[in-house]
């Protein structure tokens, strides 16, 4: 064959290795493989390119996509990546690492996860952290999973539908499958109030699906005194200015780390975080890195807690979760290392600038009234369209903005990040006067 | 590697800041928050400069091992070669800054890499139709379950409550089951380490969902029975279930969906070779047989008659629901995008032949110092059942498995995979994938070699190993004990 960069085999070695093994050639090596399941002839693939031809190719498919401003969150923020991050995360000794399972020539992945662990407790205010799971909607999934194993029997979890529709829908599937009952509720506070049968958790939004902040007080009291769990969903880059679930008295914290500097990359890979209370720190699933020592006294991290996990309890385990995001769980603790609490205090205040200086302006065109007109807003709101939606958003895309996103109440929702400039702003808005 | 002990935070000094924005977009839009919603104490995280976090993180760096460091041989993870460009190619900004909600007609680049990959996954594998929604292998086989339930289900078939998983299974099958709300039946392997068809007869019945499978399994290997097992399991109106984590040997060579499998998911991080990135991010496509495409979660990527991408994504009554928050890590698939294009259809039946070969010479080459306790043909792994010759003398006892593994990082090699399967109690699993030479295959098997005679030799020498790695073993049990979780100033 044809020599090809990723292998090394050239014809004599693969003679060497052959009569080593003691067959006569490669295809031989699968005489155990019935006949009638040997893929005769060809695979319909395309021929290989070049590098040189598969950049092209990629650019090509690249310019498919439009380059748009993006005014919209819902779940994906468009928050700057400082450079230092690809520069630092795409060190080999991370990248192409896996799970550290030899703890001695882990360190770097297990130092950094515990770092991350630290952040996220830092955030959240609470006690334990995971080393990050798939993405936010999949951690709020796993929370309600956790509710119901935390109380025993009890069955009904109570979701807020004030949270993003993407964390309900993906709570529901989970739900569905493991006999769990998801209820949807308009008014968490008073359907607590009245008593739910068989309570296990309930599940609310930090910064709710129109971009309101909620004020939750009372909730966790009422929560706890019907013996169930109260879990909160976050975005993290909020909790710099806004108040912690453990502020709130949450027992559970989840969310999506997307907005601590990760691309949007049209959806993933992103980070889901799972925080919780010391007590429930054995319910925790996912994998879980500690601090001890070595026999001389050095100061070393390991993964630990493994009792809770598949690989030790097979279907017992508290998820059947492996793997964490552990690269991305890096690009979130660089980006936190490097913000501090102050940077991320002015990205949540030039973010909030923008987006009030756009709400003011939209306003003022005629074409949208206010929803929630006396609740206070970070980055995220929605309006009320006076004008037809398709209209709108046609009229956005053609003037290079992804805006307005259509909600199932007939708002339209917009997200402005410090990445959004004073200039682009008005030429949104611009754009709009002249529908 | 040298040992470096610093955590960021003990870096950090109030008044620093590694990053520099601006004073202002619009002055004076920001309102102050209203005290009941606002956050009374700043969060504790640590204040540092560019310049501390670039040196604390590549120090960090150095501690650790990567396929990029050497040879890193862990049975059942796949640690091939990660090809540069890929990560170049995913790093596109047109690719990096669409927002998975736009109008589709303005991703039509990325919903097209992800339709190609489709194709290609499918032709290699014999499925019909593929979903990038799940993000890593274990969340694949919960995908997967979730299609295997939705089909019985439409069916108005619900007493099917059980699935069969091989005793040699990975962990996460059953675990994914439980997840998924099937009590999990476990059969029997053969001491030639395949299922048992004997075994399994019995406990087919009205009951029974599916069977996951591994195959080649966790020993290496293949499932000679896998057509009778399939039509055992078909004629009890079950579905085959087949759990992609070892696809790498059959890259090129055989097809899933031409053994009877009906749902599965393939690891691209594994066999389409993504980087594992210290664990994660992965992606965990499921593909289905024709006809089950409907089960499949939403959103859908359809190519259009107009030739057109689309996405379906209102909620139906067929689909398993949505898995995750949009489509998927399709940061991930573009990598394998990459990496299939510069394979093509010219080099792609190297893969698994290679990774055959490799895997065959190691096992030989070693099983006079090792326990092989199934002897023949393997794929691309093996599992050995610890040392023939541990060295247990008067007062020392013999050379484990955990300690070969320890010795071997003392001579630049990652470790293989230790007591799994769980079917020996001094397992060693190693694969050694396609990309790696002759030369360093030789290199492996010359260190294990000495390690074995070190063992019978001085196998203190062993227990108290690794001797050149930053840290030496540390203590997991206070770890689990008295669980220090995050940082405390103090």
């Amino acid at each position: 064959m044809a020599s090809f960069a990723w292998f090394p085999h050239t014809d004599e070695d693969i003679r060497v290795m052959l009569e080593r093994i003691g067959v006569e050639n490669l295809d031989a090596l699968f005489d155990d493989i019935p006949e009638a399941f040997r893929h005769k002839g060809g695979f319909d693939l395309e021929p290989a390119l070049s590098e040189q031809q598969l950049r092209a190719q990629l650019e090509a498919l690249g310019a498919e996509n439009a380059r748009l401003k993006v005014f919209v969150g819902a779940g994906a923020y468009d928050h700057y990546t400082p450079a230092v991050i690809p520069a630092l995360a795409a060190r080999s000794e991370f990248l192409t690492a896996y799970t550290p399972y030899q703890c001695e020539i882990s360190q770097g992945t297990l130092r950094y996860i515990f770092e991350y662990q630290s952040m996220i407790c830092a955030l959240t205010g609470m006690d334990v952290s995971n080393a990050s799971m798939y993405d936010g909607p999949t951690a709020a999934a796993e929370a309600v999973r956790m509710c119901v194993a935390s109380t025993r029997k009890r069955n009904s979890v109570l979701v807020s539908s004030a949270l993003l529709p993407q964390v309900i829908e993906v709570i529901e599937t989970y739900a569905r499958y493991s006999g769990i009952n998801v209820v949807v509720s308009d008014s968490v506070l008073e359907d607590v109030c009245e008593g739910v049968l068989d309570l296990a958790g309930v599940v609310v939004p930090s910064i709710n699906r129109y971009g309101v902040i909620c004020d939750y007080t009372g909730l966790a009291e009422e929560v706890h005194a019907q013996g169930a769990l109260l879990a909160m969903y976050c975005d993290p880059s909020a909790l710099a200015v806004v108040k912690s679930p453990a502020e709130w008295g949450a027992d559970i914290a989840v969310g999506d780390g997307q907005s601590l500097g990760i691309p949007l990359s049209c959806g993933g890979p992103y980070l889901g975080f799972m925080a919780c209370r010391q007590e429930y720190m054995r319910k925790l699933p996912g994998r879980i890195v500690g601090e001890t020592s070595d026999a001389q006294g050095r100061r070393a991290y390991v993964l630990t807690l493994q009792a809770r996990e598949q690989h030790i309890r097979r279907e017992k385990a508290t998820s059947n979760i492996c793997s964490n995001e552990s690269l991305m769980a890096l690009w979130v603790t660089i980006y936190l290392s490097l913000m501090g609490p102050e940077g991320l205090r002015r990205v949540n205040r030039l973010s909030s600038e923008g987006a009030h200086y756009l709400y003011e302006r939209l306003l003022a065109t005629g074409k949208f009234e206010a929803v929630f007109p006396d609740q206070p807003f970070l980055k995220e709101f929605v309006l009320r369209p006076l004008v037809d939606v398709r209209r709108l958003q046609e009229r956005l895309y053609a003037a290079g903005f992804f805006a307005a996103l259509a909600t199932e109440e007939g708002y339209v929702s917009f997200c402005v990040t410090e990445k959004r400039t004073r200039a682009e702003i008005d030429a949104l808005v611009k754009a709009l006067e002249e529908l | 590697m040298k040992y470096y002990d610093k955590l960021v935070f003990e870096l950090s000094k109030p008044g620093r800041c590694g990053f520099s924005l601006p004073e202002h977009v619009v002055e004076g839009y920001a309102p102050e928050l209203p005290e009941r919603v606002r956050r009374t104490e700043a969060p504790a995280l640590p204040e540092v400069s560019e310049v501390d976090v670039v040196r604390h993180y590549t120090n960090l760096s150095q501690m650790n091992f990567g396929v990029d460091t050497g040879f890193y041989p862990l049975g059942s993870c796949t640690m091939k070669y990660n090809p540069k460009i890929d990560e170049e190619m995913a790093a596109l900004p047109a690719f990096q800054e669409v927002h998975p909600l736009q109008d589709p007609a303005t991703m039509q680049g990325t919903l097209r890499v992800c339709y190609e990959t489709e194709r290609a996954l499918a032709a290699l594998t014999g499925m019909k139709h593929f979903t990038f929604a799940p993000c890593a292998g274990a969340h694949g086989e919960l995908t997967g379950l979730m299609v295997m339930r939705r089909y019985h289900a439409l069916r108005g078939d619900t007493a099917r409550t059980k699935v069969i998983v091989p005793d040699s299974a990975h962990g996460t099958n059953p675990a994914s089951a439980a997840v998924c709300g099937l009590e999990v039946v476990v059969v029997k392997s053969r001491p030639d380490g395949l299922v048992d068809v004997d075994a399994l007869r019995p406990l087919l019945g009205p009951d029974i969902a599916g069977m996951m499978m591994t195959n080649p399994n966790t020993l290496g290997l293949f499932e000679r029975e896998i057509g009778e097992i399939a039509a055992l399991v078909h004629a009890c109106g079950g579905l085959m279930y087949y759990d992609g984590a070892n696809m790498n040997p059959l890259l090129g060579v055989a097809r899933p969906g031409d053994m009877g499998f009906d749902v599965m998911h393939l690891n691209l991080h594994k066999s389409f070779s993504t980087p594992h990135g210290g664990g994660g991010p992965g992606s965990g496509p499921v593909g289905v047989r024709e006809g089950l495409e409907e089960l499949l979660p939403r959103p859908r990527i359809v190519r259009r008659e107009d030739g057109h991408f689309d996405l379906l994504s209102e909620p139906s009554e067929a689909s398993a629901g949505r898995v995750s928050a949009f489509l998927g890590n399709l940061g991930v698939v573009l990598r394998a995008y990459a990496y299939i294009r510069l394979l093509g259809r010219e080099h792609v039946g190297e893969v698994g032949r290679y990774a055959t070969l490799s895997a065959n010479y190691i096992k030989e080459a070693l099983k006079d110092c090792y326990k092989l306790p199934i002897p023949g043909l393997c794929k691309h792994e093996f599992v050995f059942d610890g040392l023939i010759n541990d060295g247990a003398r008067e007062g020392v006892p013999g050379a484990t498995t955990l300690d070969v593994a320890k010795r071997l990082l003392d001579f630049g090699f990652h470790a293989p995979t230790i007591y799994f399967p769980l079917l020996f109690h001094q397992a060693i699993m190693i694969e050694p994938t396609e990309t790696e030479s002759l030369e360093t295959l030789d290199a492996f098997i010359a260190v294990m070699r000495q390690i074995a005679e070190e063992a019978a030799r001085d196998p203190q020498l062993l227990h108290d190993a690794p001797h050149t790695a930053p840290i030496g073993r540390p203590d997991e049990t206070l770890a689990a004990r008295q669980p220090v979780l995050r940082y405390a100033k103090g």
